[in-house]
């Protein structure tokens, strides 16, 4: 009888001759012939100049020169190198590594970098400043993200980010307007993304209303009311609810002189520093403790975890009022931070760019941490690259990190893979 | 532990799902709960279980009356349960789903693992359960994802394991691994209940067995009971176990599938080059165990499979690669494993439903209008051919019981002349009265001279209808044998065993017990 073993198919090594996913090989392809005749044959004959630290700085990075086209063509050929081993890797029945992809894209990055900066008519640009700025915009997209992965992991999909984010920004603007401080402001954006957590808690998990559909109506309903409130008192008297003070920048002596990584990490706002710190923790909690758990086996199984003693609904309930506090945290940075004071929709819609980080980064903080500094940066390399004057419009600069999003979420990076119950509600039985 | 339920009653709404039961479970012992898809078997576990309340009744531990308002206070007073879906989060390592509501933290709220990961070892090899504590668990195979829920209840100290089917999901030597283990648990003095609606097992293991009929005890029985006396218990009449059937009169061979494969979208042969024919006249009977491939071979021949290969010819006429439309024209007739899901539209009515696969066609439909009373006189007959019990036929399809809803599925599929039978499943989670009724119509569709292929994964089933059967293990045919094999080669090549192999062992282990 030793020959028979259990019957159950096994599903963990695929076969020769599996089904091959042609979408990666062909996409880096494409992307590669475009880097050829763009970077390569499309570059021009000067110099790149990358400015690595700002002249007043401590330390002073020596400026980092190079050769338009001898770059553009190295990478390139690089890149194209690559294609031909992602299509072998395809044909021999693998799958594509996934630092192959990693490198092409920075490689890619860089070819790009290189070739539109030095077809702009000043071709030099403060690499320090680019980076520093990405981080910057990037914050309550990460808070944002972080928010969906709170609320997603335990099984409720939040498409209320924008709602929270923008409460967050009116509550803070408005507390730290009346209270003269933006600590206030902080704690009041917070609670403003907790109410409307609560909202999105009650329907969805109580009244098991459609989370989609829970999640978008306030959106439009905290656009209304803050669009109401700012028209009929927050400009009337911007002087009294409308001028909240700015958190100031708090640089840690020495560390902060670090070139380039420096200003990043270690010269920020406090709501900068909570970012770093939010990543970290969720990161650690969901998955090493138990509560993380027990969050991940609610949006996963929660009948399993129910079975096991695990109250599904009040785990899924103190998730998303979680999920409320980051999110409204986050939209305290554009009345606290970025500007000074409250504007109508001033989140612009970046509630649901945080949606698309947090599925590009795959349900994980880290992850989420990355997309969504991605398109941090390419908002400040279009905001960068329009002041040089380049030959590519804006706009189409702006449209870059939705393409990637597309092109990420259709499966360039490995499928991404939504927690089992996300959007599912739980009810007994 | 003694374990007693003392009057239990459950009613949802109007339905009673247990009526006044009485149980006692004494230490040691193995407890059989007989009894039909429906009877009320996994209602009253749910109550014991603490995820349903009672209406009426207590249950007492030790003599002492307890309530459970949930799982994790049946299972603080010795009780654990192996759900007939394992409960178990697919994506989690074995140790994370052992360890998921009964965690050891340490310091700072983090998991300590390591404490699982030695409890899981210890209890794996003392009941031989050889179980990695980091293995994901739905890379695993079913028999051991069976032995974590296993594991799960005995690491919270339960004294008494409910087992609902357990067997369900099982090939037939993992079913005789399972009652082994069962044997071990009792000689450790663990009580275990076990579920079932098959004979044969609750024979083999029980102490007690209790029958429970539309949610009433009915009757205790020895296990030294014949079939036939537990069948009647269980059905509440005579039944009569076997199906009296003429022998085939095979035919000309009209359906004929060579070198099929099917792959997956993980890129693995889910089937993986089939060939095999089947005569007018006969019935052909697919067994194997859940999952290898049975479901994409019956979608493979309908047009519902992507990335399909070989080929399936019907009275000559090549098959593959055309629309599902195409197929059922062609004259092919289909009962799809899931009634409730592919089978029927639960929102339309039972006459609707009748008629989903005709309904543009004349009588039914003229030009583009549909004619309501030709539709409403179809059902009228249907039903009461069939017997379907319905309150009408405008009553939705998904609120009558499985038997009838299959009931339906075989009178619109039978209603029009056809050159192939298929159905996957067809009497899963019907009552045994609808079963012996719908394998009749089955057989007369035999006799009536159309080639017949059943799925089944109940051997029994398989046994009874088949004139020839063929076993698929991970996609691949392991041989076609004649019906009067016997369960031994069956469940070897269930497990992997080509024909021969199985045969030439079977009789060797035969002489061996002489």
């Amino acid at each position: 009888m030793s020959t028979v073993t259990t019957a159950a198919p096994d599903r963990s090594a695929a076969p020769a001759g599996a089904v091959r996913s042609w979408k990666t090989p062909i996409l880096l392809s494409v992307l590669a012939v475009v880097a050829l005749l763009v970077f390569g044959a499309g570059a021009p004959r000067n110099n790149v100049t990358f400015r690595l630290s700002d002249p007043n700085d401590a330390i002073v990075l020596p400026d980092l020169v190079l050769p338009a086209a001898a770059t553009g063509w190295l990478t390139a050929v690089v890149l194209a190198a690559l294609a031909v081993l992602a299509v072998l890797a395809v044909r021999r029945g693998s799958a594509v590594p996934v630092w192959l992809v990693a490198v092409f894209a920075v490689l890619f990055l860089i070819g790009f970098l290189t070739w539109v900066v030095g077809s702009a008519n000043n071709p030099n640009v403060a690499l320090y400043g680019l980076l520093a700025g990405s981080v910057t915009l990037a914050v309550p997209l990460i808070f944002g993200s972080l928010s969906g992965v709170l609320s997603e992991r335990s099984g409720v999909v939040n498409i209320a980010i924008e709602g929270q984010l923008l409460f967050g920004a009116f509550a803070a603007a408005v507390a730290a307007s009346v209270s003269g401080s933006a600590i206030v402001g902080l704690f009041a954006a917070a609670l403003a993304g907790v109410i409307v957590s609560f909202l999105l808690a009650v329907f969805s998990i109580r009244y098991i209303v459609n989370q989609v559909i829970v999640g978008v109506v306030l959106n439009v309903l905290v656009s209304g009311l803050t669009g109401f409130l700012f028209s009929s008192v927050l400009s009337k008297d911007a002087e009294t609810w409308n001028s909240p003070p700015r958190l100031p920048v708090l640089s840690i002596p020495v560390l902060s002189e670090i070139p380039i990584l420096g200003p990043i990490l270690f010269e920020q706002t406090i709501v900068g520093y909570l970012m770093y710190i939010a990543v970290a923790v969720i990161y650690v909690a969901l998955f090493r403790s138990r509560w993380g758990l027990r969050t991940r086996a609610v949006g996963e199984h929660p009948k399993a975890a129910d079975t096991l003693g695990v109250n599904v609904n009040r785990m899924r309930f103190m998730n998303v009022l979680l999920a409320g506090v980051v999110a409204g945290v986050g939209g305290s940075f554009f009345t606290l931070v970025s500007v000074s004071g409250f504007g109508r929709d001033m989140t612009a819609g970046q509630g649901y760019i945080a949606l698309a980080a947090l599925i590009f980064g795959r349900w994980n903080p880290i992850g989420a941490f990355f997309a969504a500094l991605l398109f941090g940066f390419a908002t400040n390399l279009s905001n960068v690259l329009s002041l040089l004057g380049t030959p590519v419009p804006d706009q189409f600069l702006r449209m870059l990190p939705y393409v990637v999003t597309v092109f990420a979420v259709a499966g360039l990076v490995g499928r991404s893979r939504a927690p089992g119950a996300s959007g599912i509600p739980y009810v007994k039985g | 532990m003694k374990l007693e339920l003392k009057g239990i009653t459950k009613r949802f709404g109007s339905l009673v799902a247990n009526d006044h039961i009485d149980l006692v479970v004494e230490p040691g012992q193995v407890h059989s709960l007989l009894g039909e898809n429906g009877a009320g078997k996994s209602t009253l576990m749910n109550v014991l279980y603490g995820l349903y309340q009672p209406t009426e009744g207590t249950i007492l531990v030790n003599d002492k009356p307890v309530t459970f308002s949930g799982p994790g206070e049946a299972m603080a007073s010795g009780i654990g349960m192996v759900h007939q879906h394992f409960m178990l989060v697919p994506v989690f390592t074995v140790a994370e789903n052992v360890a998921l509501g009964n965690e050891t933290v340490g310091a700072g709220g983090l998991l300590n693992l390591s404490e699982t990961r030695t409890r899981i070892r210890q209890i794996s090899d003392q009941y031989g359960f050889d179980v990695d504590p980091d293995a994901i668990v739905e890379d695993l195979p079913v028999g051991v994802q069976q032995r974590v829920e296993i594991i799960k209840a005995l690491v919270r100290d339960a004294e008494v394991l409910i087992l609902d089917e357990p067997t369900a999901v099982l090939t037939p030597k993992e079913t005789d691994e399972l009652l082994g283990i069962m044997g071990q648990l009792k000689a450790d003095g663990k009580s275990i209940v076990f579920i079932s609606h098959k004979l044969r097992e609750v024979k083999a293991v029980s102490d007690v067995i209790t029958v429970i009929r539309r949610g009433k005890v009915v009757g205790t029985a020895e296990p030294g009971a014949s079939t036939t006396e537990l069948a009647s218990l269980m059905v509440g009449r005579s039944v009569s176990l076997t199906l009296q059937k003429a022998p085939a009169a095979p035919g000309e061979v009209t359906f004929s599938v060579r070198d099929l494969t099917v792959r997956a979208a993980n890129g693995q042969n889910v089937v993986d080059g089939l060939s095999f024919d089947i005569a007018q006249g006969e019935i052909l009977a697919i067994a194997g165990v859940q999952g290898n491939g049975q479901t994409e071979l019956t979608e493979a021949i309908m047009g519902l499979q992507e990335h399909v290969s070989g080929s399936i010819t019907l009275d000559g006429e090549e098959l593959l690669g055309r629309s599902v439309r195409d197929v059922i024209k062609e004259g092919v007739g289909f009962v799809p494993e899931d009634r409730s899901v592919e089978g029927l539209v639960g929102t339309f009515s039972v006459a609707e439903n009748l008629i989903l696969n005709r309904y543009d066609e004349a009588p039914f439909a003229r030009g583009l209008t549909m004619r309501p009373a030709v539709i409403e006189k179809n059902a009228q007959e249907k039903i009461a051919e069939y017997d379907v019990r319905t309150q009408s036929a405008s009553a939705a399809a998904g609120t009558l019981s499985g038997g009838n809803q299959q009931k339906v599925v075989m009178a619109r599929e039978f209603s029009r002349p056809l050159k192939l039978f298929i159905a996957s499943q067809p009497t899963r989670g019907v009552d045994v009265g609808s079963i012996e009724f719908l394998h009749k119509r089955i057989v007369a569709e035999r006799d009536g001279g159309t080639p017949v292929m059943i799925v089944s994964t109940e051997l029994d089933e398989v046994l009874e209808l088949a004139d020839r059967i063929a076993v698929l293990y991970r996609g691949r045919l392991m041989g076609i044998v004649p019906a009067d094999t016997s369960r031994d080669v069956l469940g070897l090549m269930m497990a992997g065993m080509h024909a021969d192999e199985a045969l030439a062992q079977a009789t060797e282990l035969q002489g061996g017990d002489q």
